[in-house]
């Protein structure tokens, strides 16, 4: 009677993982199929034609990109130096503890929430238009936990006899954060980095009112300017249109490149991890 | 007549309300190996660590009485506390190169201390290296990660990267109690060479080698200074019976 | 010691997470409050009808807040069981070789877009769902679920698991002495003694599901109506505004609302953070 319940409560931790395993495996397999037949070099080099209904999907490759770029250049210094300030700086313990309830509840806000905050912010206040520039400050306050999180981490783990070694010749606190902790810390940061790009790259909610347009024939020119980008393009093409046996296999083909390059952002940053615990030393 | 480089007047030091330090009267002799020793937690470190203030950095710690360091008083005369690492350098119990090259181990304190000219940095560098003994070992390698490195070989270039800014005084906290037998064999006759230019001060459990490599000895018990004598003196005739109880292997 | 100027701007950057959490609230606040000038808070929150360009219009979010609790509920019974199994297998069975490969996967699927489980439910499961139950339309609340819950797993499935392998290993080997087996240890010792985590864990999960946007827009339908029909279509507080805030005119009532339901859903995430700060810190 035990060990019967003991095999089936096993079983069923089994069946668990399977579950998981197996729901990622049936979307990346079913996606890849159906994607990979529209995927050729002219799909990802091409701006869309005809109404949507033919063409490549270069100008949403290139607004992500851009997009994921302006979110980094925002979140990741600000990230950093609040890790920094957290870890090295902060004496209080009452004042840490509040400032890490915040990173978690910024973490838990809803990510179309964080697309009207910027919309009413950036879009309206700011004058900064549906743009790039909101897009990616949206994201950025959006990922900011992520980095944070990553960043705290990774310079905890930096070991305190570095730290010693660097004051005992004399080396001021900033100088051994910057030459010190800094680049041990660096491996895991990027890490965290990664992951953020990961996300900001695959989000939709928050740029929908602060960044995207459906349709734009030109790449844009300055960072003021709206954007197409991958994840919309996908629920754009599928929900607004008339021709959709034209748009779904060219939503398959975005749907490939998007899970393609958000998988490949994330399998960097778990093999950077694992890298990173096996070259440690120390 | 010695000269005496470093002297602690009345010294006590707490570690948030438990006493640590209790009334330490000390003057470490200019240019000679001082062999501090004592039971585990009787206060070694935390005494090493006073002369290069690197207790400051935990939180809680407060200290009463002078420490002089060439007559200057270290806690209140000196401009900074920088300054005063760089004339007073220090070697870990844990052997802690930095993950970088070895080449940039040895360079960081230079770069510290505002050192700009490539080729003065260069020969420092190899100057320290050889110091230490190393340079044959390493000198086909500088820009190999310091990690690469033998246990021996890293305790060693964590010694020239201490003496590659030229202090006056060198503070070795147990610095062979990770390392082989040859490997220790090999600092402690580094030691005997390094007295000539600098003021040595180490910490260690090892009763044999504080008799090799130490001109003076410190005998500590429950932060107190018990006993500061010769080393030949301390090891044939103790004053204190605590002293003697430790040397023939009573207690610690 | 001297700080130069970074170091002193240190803990504005730490505070900057506040300073955005409260920027959010205040602006859901300036933004969305007005609405209640025109329509009562009661009657907002507890109307039954939401009819924005209807004239005269109604802005009741009864209809909205159930679709969210539906989804949310039906995610639950599939994100806890596996996700709390996936935790479990991955601190208690899988040994290290076997943890390596399988964790990632279930970071990956943490990792997929919302737009790509939405555009997933859309092409596959939407219409399997439609031809096995035989519904008029395979988008609804029971299909939303079903993605919700396989993108909430790996929300639970971490935190608990950190909570569980935090177990100490003698509570394990003390259950084991006194002749349990591995089920009886997990469950009358282990899972007892991450109560807490697990909690934590499940909280973060609805949080998660609470406030995923794309998924739910894509996949549950459009009807703002009160159902207990899990077949039905049903429209949550999410996809509402995620789909209403393009045609909303700046500064009219629609516009207004919308922003006051967001003000609902960031109070209610907020709330959960805050209760999973609690039970994070037992
Ligand atoms: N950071 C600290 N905070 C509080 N107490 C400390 C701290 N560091 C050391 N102590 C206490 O001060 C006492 C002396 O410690 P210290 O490290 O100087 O001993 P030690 O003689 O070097 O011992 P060992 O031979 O084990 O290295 C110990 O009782 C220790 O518990
Ligand atoms: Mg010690």
């Amino acid at each position: 009677m035990r060990k019967q319940k003991e095999l089936i409560g096993l079983l069923a931790l089994r069946v668990s993982i399977l579950f998981a395993v197996i729901s990622f495996l049936a979307i990346l397999i079913f996606i890849s199929i159906k994607g990979f037949k529209v995927l050729n070099i002219g799909f990802l080099l091409e701006v869309p034609k005809d109404g949507m209904t033919k063409g490549g999907i270069f100008p949403a490759i290139i607004g992500t990109l851009y997009l994921s770029i302006g979110t980094v250049i925002f979140a990741l210094p600000l990230g950093v130096l609040s890790a920094i300030y957290l870890i090295e700086y902060a004496k209080h313990k009452g004042l840490t503890k509040t400032i890490r309830i915040g990173v978690d509840a910024l973490a838990g806000v809803p990510s179309v929430v964080f697309g009207l905050f910027g919309l009413a912010v950036f879009v309206k206040l700011f004058n900064f238009g549906v743009s790039i520039l909101s897009g990616a400050l949206t994201l950025g306050i959006m990922i900011l936990p992520v980095i944070i999180k990553a960043s705290e981490e990774a310079i905890l783990a930096v070991p305190k006899e570095f730290k010693e070694a660097s004051f005992a010749v004399g080396a001021t606190k900033w100088q051994t954060i910057t030459k010190i902790v800094f680049p041990t810390a660096l491996p895991g940061i990027i890490t965290g980095t990664i992951l953020g790009i990961g996300r900001a790259a695959g989000e939709t909610a928050p740029i929908l009112f602060t960044a995207v347009t459906f349709y734009q024939r030109l790449l844009p020119h300055s960072i003021l300017d709206e954007v197409m980008a991958l994840p919309y393009h996908i629920y754009a093409l599928m929900t607004e249109g008339t021709a959709s046996e034209y748009q779904v296999p060219i939503a398959y083909g975005t749907a490939v490149v998007l899970l393609g390059l958000v998988m490949s952002i994330n399998f960097i940053a778990i093999l950077i991890r694992i890298r990173g615990r096996r070259a440690k030393k120390w | 007549m010695v000269n005496h480089k470093i002297i602690a007047k009345n010294l006590n030091l707490w570690y948030g309300n438990s006493p640590c330090l209790k009334n330490i009267n000390i003057s470490i002799p200019e240019n000679a190996v001082t062999a501090i020793m004592g039971p585990s937690g009787c206060g070694k470190s935390t005494l090493l660590r006073v002369f290069n203030r690197l207790n400051d950095l935990i939180d809680g710690t407060r200290i009463t009485g002078e420490v002089l360091l060439d007559e200057q008083d270290i806690y209140k005369d000196m401009k900074d506390v920088f300054s005063l690492r760089k004339k007073v350098g220090m070697v870990f119990q844990k052997v802690n190169p930095f993950p970088k090259t070895i080449f940039e181990n040895v360079v960081y304190g230079l770069k510290i201390h505002g050192w700009k000219d490539k080729a003065k940095i260069e020969k420092q560098v190899q100057k320290s290296i050889i110091d230490v003994g190393l340079w044959d070992e390493v000198k086909d390698c500088l820009h190999k990660n310091a990690f690469s490195l033998s246990g021996g070989q890293q305790q060693r270039l964590c010694i020239a990267r201490a003496i590659a800014i030229e202090p006056e005084v060198v503070l070795f906290d147990e610095p062979c109690s990770s390392l082989d037998p040859i490997s220790t064999a090999k600092i402690e006759q580094l030691m005997e060479e390094l007295k000539e230019k600098y003021t040595i001060i180490i910490v260690t459990h090892n009763l044999q080698q504080a008799a090799r490599v130490s001109d003076y000895t410190a005998f500590m018990l429950l932060g107190e200074l018990i006993e500061f004598s010769e080393t030949n003196q301390m090891f044939t005739t103790p004053k204190d019976k605590r002293t003697e109880n430790y040397l023939t292997g009573k207690f610690g | 010691m001297k700080k130069n100027f970074i170091e002193r701007l240190l803990p504005i950057f730490a505070l900057l997470t506040w300073v955005f959490l409260f920027g959010i609230m205040l602006i859901l606040f300036i933004e969305g409050t007005p609405i209640f000038k025109s329509v009562p808070i009661f009657r907002f929150i507890f109307g039954r009808h939401w009819y924005p360009v209807h004239e005269p219009p109604e802005f009741g979010i009864l209809p909205l807040i159930c679709g969210s609790l539906m989804v949310t509920v039906g995610a639950l019974i599939i994100a806890i069981p596996f996700g709390l199994g996936c935790a479990i297998y991955l601190s208690e069975i899988a040994n290290r070789a076997v943890r390596e490969v399988v964790k990632p996967f279930i970071e990956m699927l943490a990792g997929v877009p919302s737009v790509v489980y939405g555009f997933f439910g859309m092409v596959l499961l939407a219409p399997m769902i439609q031809k096995i139950f035989h519904l008029s339309i395979g988008l609804t609340a029971f299909t939303a679920s079903v993605i919700l819950g396989v993108m909430a797993l790996p929300t639970v499935a971490s935190i608990a698991e950190d909570a569980i392998s935090s177990v100490p290993k003698a509570l394990r080997e003390a259950s084991f002495a006194l002749g349990a087996n591995q089920w009886e240890t997990i469950t009358r010792v282990v899972v007892p003694a991450a109560k807490s985590g697990i909690f934590a864990a499940i909280i973060l999960g609805i949080g998660r599901a609470i406030g995923e946007t794309m998924t739910v827009l894509m996949i549950a339908g459009c009807c703002a109506v009160i159902t207990p029909n899990f077949f039905k279509p049903v429209r949550p507080m999410t996809a509402t505004i995620a789909a209403e805030m393009g045609e909303a005119p700046m500064g009219s009532m629609h516009y207004h609302a919308l922003f006051a339901i967001g003000l609902v859903l960031f109070l209610i995430t907020i709330g959960l953070s805050l209760i999973a700060e609690r039970f994070k810190e037992r």
